[in-house]
């Protein structure tokens, strides 16, 4: 039994990682400014994934929840405000390619 | 156990794919796709208001807002898609690589430990939890909401007027 949770512990956590690798290169590696927002919605599916994993092995999941709801509900709000923030910057420059935005050039 | 298996390859594949793939509509898609199979793995994970909220917040309210902005956003032409088509083959090669030796790497590992933990002082119940012992979460949730409603409504003003 121990062996098994300790298994599927390992198991999720390795998937964590890797979706964690995967939004983090998304978001390093793209200049288009949507594509960056869905690599920081991949981080936060790594850290939703890591904190309901928590709550399973530890053997909270009542807290675990009540911490992955407010994660998700502040998710959707940035997410909300980001796109709303890349709209506005697409009806300025007609672009949302961060290499061609030279409007906020220092 | 097996079944879990196939659940995590399922979600690093679909996260894979939605890094990876070259149209904005397929990303959105991919990222639906990875937040359903997450919301799976969390209901299976004895957490499933967790895995409700996921499921029609991350796979269906989100996905909506990116369906709406990548409609409003310009489509690109063919010659320029295939341009950025192959910038994005050489910028993303190295990914599916990274992902599998981080993975190959990682499975060597034998982790094993015991999780000797005290012993639970809260309920759990995440109705209880939310309602009686996180006030103060409630609260911070009610305001960001606030706040991101309101700002949504300003950009959005702000892009009718314009």
């Amino acid at each position: 039994m121990v062996n098994d949770m300790s298994q599927l512990f390992w198991m999720c956590s390795i998937a964590g990682f890797l979706v964690f690798i995967i939004g983090i290169y998304g978001l390093l590696v793209t200049f288009n400014l949507i594509r960056a927002i869905i690599g920081l919605e991949l981080l936060t599916k790594s850290v939703t994934l890591f904190l309901i994993l928590a709550g399973y092995v530890t053997g909270q999941t009542g807290l675990a929840q009540a911490l992955a709801i407010t994660l998700i509900v502040i998710e959707v709000v940035v997410i909300a405000i980001a796109v709303g923030i890349v709209l506005c910057v697409f009806r300025h420059n007609r672009t949302i390619d961060a290499q061609l935005l030279r409007n906020i050039k220092g | 156990m097996v079944i879990n298996i196939i659940i995590l390859i399922a979600l690093v594949t679909a996260a894979l794919w939605t890094a990876m793939t070259t149209r904005l509509l397929r990303s959105a898609v991919g990222l639906a796709i990875t937040s359903a199979i997450l919301s799976i793995l969390i209901f299976r994970l004895a957490s499933p208001i967790a895995a409700v909220f996921e499921l029609s917040v991350c796979a269906g309210l989100i996905f909506a807002i990116f369906i709406i902005s990548i409609t409003v956003t310009q489509r690109v032409t063919p010659e320029a898609f295939e341009t950025r088509k192959k910038e994005r083959m050489t910028k993303f090669w190295p990914l599916p690589i990274i992902v599998i030796i981080a993975a190959v790497v990682l499975t060597q590992i034998h982790f094993q430990t015991t999780f000797n933990l005290p012993a639970q002082t809260t309920p759990n119940d995440v109705k209880i939890i939310l309602w009686n012992l996180r006030h103060l979460d409630l609260l911070g949730q009610i305001v960001i909401l606030l706040t991101g409603a309101f700002g949504v409504v300003i950009l959005f003003k702000e892009w009718k007027n314009g």
